[in-house]
């Protein structure tokens, strides 16, 4: 098998190893060192794939990340990913690759038929068409052009790749590898500076490696290559291929895409597949170079019709010929550069340049080596539907107006060259405002905002010698402000050929008569025609006109299209282009996967999670674990076949008529310690705190300043100024902050510190009726009685050695105790109490049963201090001191909160004394009302009374002080369920509270 | 994202950090009579700056400290940093 479009001696690939791929179900081979696109053109395939909106056929535009129409869909090791890049993706062994956007096949599609209602299919067709009916939109629209629309195909599997972030400081990022970055990254390097020098493609040199230059009396390939090692064996230097920068954010911030295995088969074992680097630069050069303008004619999409340095790019770097029969079009020299290279392979072209009489080095030489060149002519339009057989060409008049006789000439490819268009996106989106440099009709980097230097093809300096100069000096200058040193390197000679001005025409008339589509964006389908529509119907704005006839906002983004766009409403407008201003550069400069911005952080690494210093005892006595907040806790401990349901209700019932331990040590913990310590606990509770005896404990609510409860905890004097605050296991953090910053700010007079011991503590909630007798075998050195530790009451003690604290404090109702070790020793107090515990009964119970036990006890938790109650709404309106100021107390006298219809949690148990009651179900006077129905209320947690066996809620209900023994509903729209409930006290059990202090 | 010089500790990412709002917001004094005007003021009246805002922010990750900003809500060019008790 032969490729009838490789040439033998020309090109970087490797020839002595072949790669075969697949591409639509057929087979093929390439070079190491191919991209797709380079494999499938020496292949001779030109046909790629559909257009998104007529589904004309589409081919190779360009030969790297502008690329606007050869993507594909490609399949990598049972892994699939939309809307690759051929110009981009790297021939791998095993490769394999489809169109998109066309069904049943490439070749013949039936979307196609859109191109033939193309005048049907004008700007905003679906904005105009499928607005009505309304209720037509879900139903009937949109489901048909999702179908008929729509690039790739997302891959529905879990990504087994690995993607990483890395962070990065340096004292100069340069983006891009051409001859601005390598120059001002030698010169850098060599004045000691810390360099990153990134390069999107797999070769560095960039334009280098195509261009017919010399320096220092080397090539311009052989110049990069050598100072590219020179750079790597630097050591301060990190130099970096298939990396994207492709975005500038504040302060110096960018972000830069590695893809390491993208170019290979499989990824290897512990390696990433692509890699995310934040990097904090000093400087940023831009050197991101140029891409190339397309000139504007009938049938510009026909596959064939494509850039000429991308024609130039496939010849040198891969050998391949795009034609045999190139026709060059271009409005300035670059073009002949194209001619030349195929003129010296054998090849006879034709150029067409539509200026009239240029001189210059170039153009003499194309002239020596006996190229045909036709001046002041065009390419009226592309023939050929699959691919270019033909081009009408034309002469043009002086004045670009009229057209002569129209000619048809053979050709089996188009290659253009409309100038140049410098890449201007980093430094815009780094806040630059760019300013329109009319010279090269295009917009350039203005005063830079943060620490960016633009230098060469980016800000418009298109010739080798000035741009080298520029980028040695910038990198000297920058790296010596930063370093402080004074090497400079000489600047190395430079042979380049002189070119001359490019013609400013670049959209060719329609012939009378004619009415061919003379496309803009080739991606998105937007022809000349469009615009005029848009601006026809008073669209102004750049960026309505792009959103209105989606101009650039395919995967390429516009970058190709959006400079003649620009270009055409200034011209239908009158206007100079930056009156007419571009769109917003907008991060990223090309796609990003999705798993690279994601990095490590999935699944369960999305976040920390916490484990308890209990957690393996609990794993092993099979525990089923509920996460809670960060942390993962035991919901209940499993025996046999047991549900949630049986589970937690059999270990509430034993804390009820036994003992049960809970593990606890999620509970937040701050240490509080200072002279001041009182003070500013009374400043943040709303209760009183002054007297406070040394080993008593007692329970806290603070406010935010707006009234609403923050939080709620005991608090213990563990000596005369140091106390030990608990909060709730999600306000932890958020209640250390609030501490800080009520001690930093705003009473700094206060001398106290606060930490938090949360880590410090490993707890465990020992309840029930025989709670103490358990304690005085666990402690038997202590007065476990009521009189020795009361309700309330703290004391220090050793357990089996071990230092302990113990709390006579409850969340259960029940009588009840909580032991702290240092963490280390959890697991050893949590064996002793369960080996101690054994007469008693004991089991261990979780966060479920934990709920029940508090729920029917009407405690409030986190489910109803949610961020809108007041004190009072949980009725801790006791707890709210009248002769003392704190945070918050201030706004608790606003009308709504001391409103005589004031919401208050209450109890509220369904009538049948069977149905659950979902949480999140709102309470309803009326089940029948109309909707809206009224809502009085909302379940806030919901439980199985194990002390009435029945389900009881807690409620947060308006005017609930004067609700109780009303009836009325609970509606659960989301579980479909209406239950008629009658409304209770919130102390279901025990309301007198006797059992916590017996 | 910002990158922000915290006063204790240097030159650290923003994603060390906590937002904290408006710097120049004094609280009432505990124990005084606060009118309603001036108590709403504090507890919810904030300007949205364009320009240069004095704000607060925790080192969260870091020292835990409070500190004070000097920033331009439009550009987010920090200007200065300082100490929770210093002025900005």
């Amino acid at each position: 098998m032969t490729q009838n479009y490789r040439l033998d001696n020309i090109g970087l690939i490797n020839r002595d190893k072949k790669i075969s791929f697949k591409f639509n179900g057929k087979n093929y081979f390439g070079y190491e060192g191919d991209t797709l696109a380079s494999a499938l053109l020496a292949n001779g395939v030109h046909l790629i794939g559909r257009s998104f909106k007529y589904h004309r056929p589409r081919g190779f535009f360009g030969a790297g990340v502008d690329e606007p129409y050869a993507i594909v869909q490609l399949y990598r090791n049972n892994e699939t990913e939309p809307n690759v890049k051929t110009t981009e993706q790297e021939l791998f062994e095993g490769l394999e690759a489809t169109s998109v956007n066309c069904w049943p096949s490439v070749n013949f599609d039936i979307g196609a038929i859109n191109n033939f209602l193309k005048v049907f299919l004008p700007a905003g067709f679906y904005y105009k068409t499928f607005m009505w009916p309304k209720s037509f939109w879900y139903k009937v629209y949109e489901p048909i052009i999702r179908k008929a629309a729509g690039l790739g195909v997302a891959s529905t599997k879990h990504d087994k790749e690995r993607y990483e972030h890395k962070y990065e400081y340096c004292d100069l990022l340069i983006a891009g590898s051409g001859p601005s970055g390598l120059a001002s990254a030698y010169a850098a390097a060599k004045n000691g500076a810390r360099v990153i020098l990134a390069e999107d493609k797999p070769r560095f040199g960039g334009t280098l490696l195509t261009s017919e230059v010399n320096i220092g009396n080397q090539t311009g390939k052989e110049w990069a290559e050598n100072i590219i090692s020179e750079l790597k064996e630097m050591p301060n230097v990190i130099v970096k291929n298939r990396s994207q920068v492709f975005g500038y954010y504040d302060h110096n911030m960018l972000v830069m895409s590695e893809k390491l295995s993208d170019h290979l088969p499989k990824t290897k074992k512990y390696h990433p597949k692509q890699r995310l680097w934040y990097i904090r630069a000093k400087e940023v050069l831009i050197s991101s170079g140029s891409i190339e303008r397309p000139l504007v004619f009938g049938n510009n999409d026909t596959p064939g019709v494509m850039l000429s340095s991308a024609a130039k790019e496939y010849l040198k770097v891969y050998g391949v010929l795009v034609g045999k029969k190139p026709l060059i079009f271009t409005n300035n020299d670059s073009g002949y550069e194209t001619a030349i290279e195929f003129k010296k392979n054998g090849i006879e072209p034709i150029i067409l340049d539509t200026r009239k009489e240029p001189n210059s080095e170039i153009i003499d030489e194309a002239k020596n080596l006996g190229i045909q060149i036709k001046f002041s002519y065009v390419v009226v339009a592309a023939k050929g539907y699959k691919k270019v057989n033909a081009a009408e060409i034309a002469k043009i008049s002086d004045n670009k107006n009229d057209l002569g006789t129209l000619e048809n000439i053979t050709c089996d490819c188009i290659c253009v060259s409309g100038f140049w268009t410098p890449t201007i996106h980093l430094a815009s989106q780094s806040g630059n405002k760019t300013t329109f440099n009319k010279d090269i009709d295009a917009f350039v980097p203005g005063v830079s905002k943060q620490s960016e230097t633009t230098l060469g093809a980016a800000k418009g300096t298109f010739t080798l010698a000035e741009t080298l100069k520029d980028s040695f000096n910038a990198g000297y200058e920058l790296s010596k402000k930063i370093t402080k040193n004074d090497n400079k390197i000489s600047h190395p000679t430079v042979v380049e050929k002189n070119k001359t001005t490019h013609d400013k025409f670049w959209c060719v008339p329609l012939p009378k008569g004619k009415n061919y589509k003379r496309f803009l964006d080739f991606q998105n389908d937007v022809a000349v025609s469009d615009i005029e529509i848009a601006l026809k119907e008073g669209y102004r704005s750049i960026e309505h006109v792009k959103r209105y006839t989606t101009l650039g906002m395919a995967t390429d983004q516009g970058k190709t299209s959006n400079l003649n766009g620009l270009q055409l409403v200034s011209n239908i407008e009158n206007k100079i282009i930056p009156e007419v201003g571009h769109t917003t550069f907008r991060p990223p400069y090309t796609p990003v996967t999705i798993g690279a911005i994601v990095g490590r952080e999935v699944g369960k690494h999305s976040r920390p999670t916490r484990k308890s210093p209990l957690h393996s005892w609990h794993e092993k006595n099979n525990a089923v674990f509920v996460d809670a907040g960060v942390w993962l806790r035991p919901r209940y401990y499993k025996i046999g076949e047991e549900t949630l349901f049986e589970g937690s209700k059999r270990e509430a019932k034993n804390v009820r008529a036994n003992v049960g331990v809970c593990d606890v040590t999620t509970l937040g913990k701050i240490d509080i310690k200072g002279p001041d310590a009182a003070e500013l606990l009374n400043r943040v509770y709303t209760n009183a705190w002054l007297k406070l005896p040394v080993g008593k404990a007692r329970y806290g609510v603070m406010l935010r300043e707006d009234g609403i409860v923050m939080d709620d905890g005991t608090t213990t004097r563990i000596s005369e100024n140091h106390y030990h605050m608990t909060t709730t296991t999600a306000q932890a953090a958020n209640v250390l902050s609030h501490l800080e910053y009520y001690l930093q700010l705003v009473w700094p007079e206060l001398n106290v510190n606060v930490v938090s011991t949360t880590e410090q503590w490993a707890g465990a909630a020992i309840a029930g009726p025989k709670s103490r007798d358990l304690l005085q075998k666990l402690f038997p050195n202590i007065d476990a009685s009521t009189e020795g530790l009361p309700f309330m009451g703290y004391i220090e003690a050793d357990l089996f050695g071990v230092h302990a604290r113990i709390f006579r404090i409850s969340f259960s109702g029940e009588l009840a105790y909580e032991v702290n070790v240092e963490s280390d020793n959890g697991n050893f107090m949590w064996e002793k109490i369960m080996e101690v515990g054994q007469e008693f009964k004991i089991q261990p119970y979780g966060t479920e049963a934990l709920s029940t036990l508090r729920i029917e006890m009407g405690h409030i938790a986190g489910s109803e201090l949610d961020g809108r109650t007041i004190p009072y709404d949980n009725s801790l309106e006791g707890l709210v001191s009248k002769k003392k100021d704190f945070i918050g107390k201030r706004s608790l006298d606003r009308e709504a909160f001391i409103a005589d219809d004031r919401q208050k949690v209450v109890g509220v148990v369904p009538i049948d004394k069977k149905t659950s009651i979902p949480e999140g179900s709102h309470l309803v006077k009326d089940a029948m009302a109309p909707i809206p129905n009224p809502k009085l209320g909302y379940i806030s947690a919901s439980c199985w009374s194990v002390e009435y066996d029945n389900p009881f809620s807690l409620a947060i209900l308006k005017d609930g002080k004067n609700m109780i023994g009303q009836k009325l509903f609970a509606m659960s729209p989301l579980k479909n369920k209406t239950i008629p409930v009658e409304i209770v006290s919130s102390h279901y059990v025990d309301p007198k509270g006797e059992r916590v202090r017996s | 994202m910002l990158h922000i010089k915290c006063p204790h500790c240097g030159m650290r990412s923003q994603n060390e950090f906590s937002y904290g709002g408006d710097a120049t917001v004094k609280r009432p004094e505990l124990n005084k009579e606060v009118s309603d005007q001036d108590w709403n003021n504090f507890v919810y009246n904030r300007k949205s700056l364009r320009g240069k805002h004095k704000e607060l922010w925790q080192h969260i990750s870091g020292c835990r400290q409070w500190i004070k900003v000097e920033r331009d809500t439009a550009t987010h060019e920090i200007f200065k940093t300082a100490k929770a008790h210093e002025d900005i």
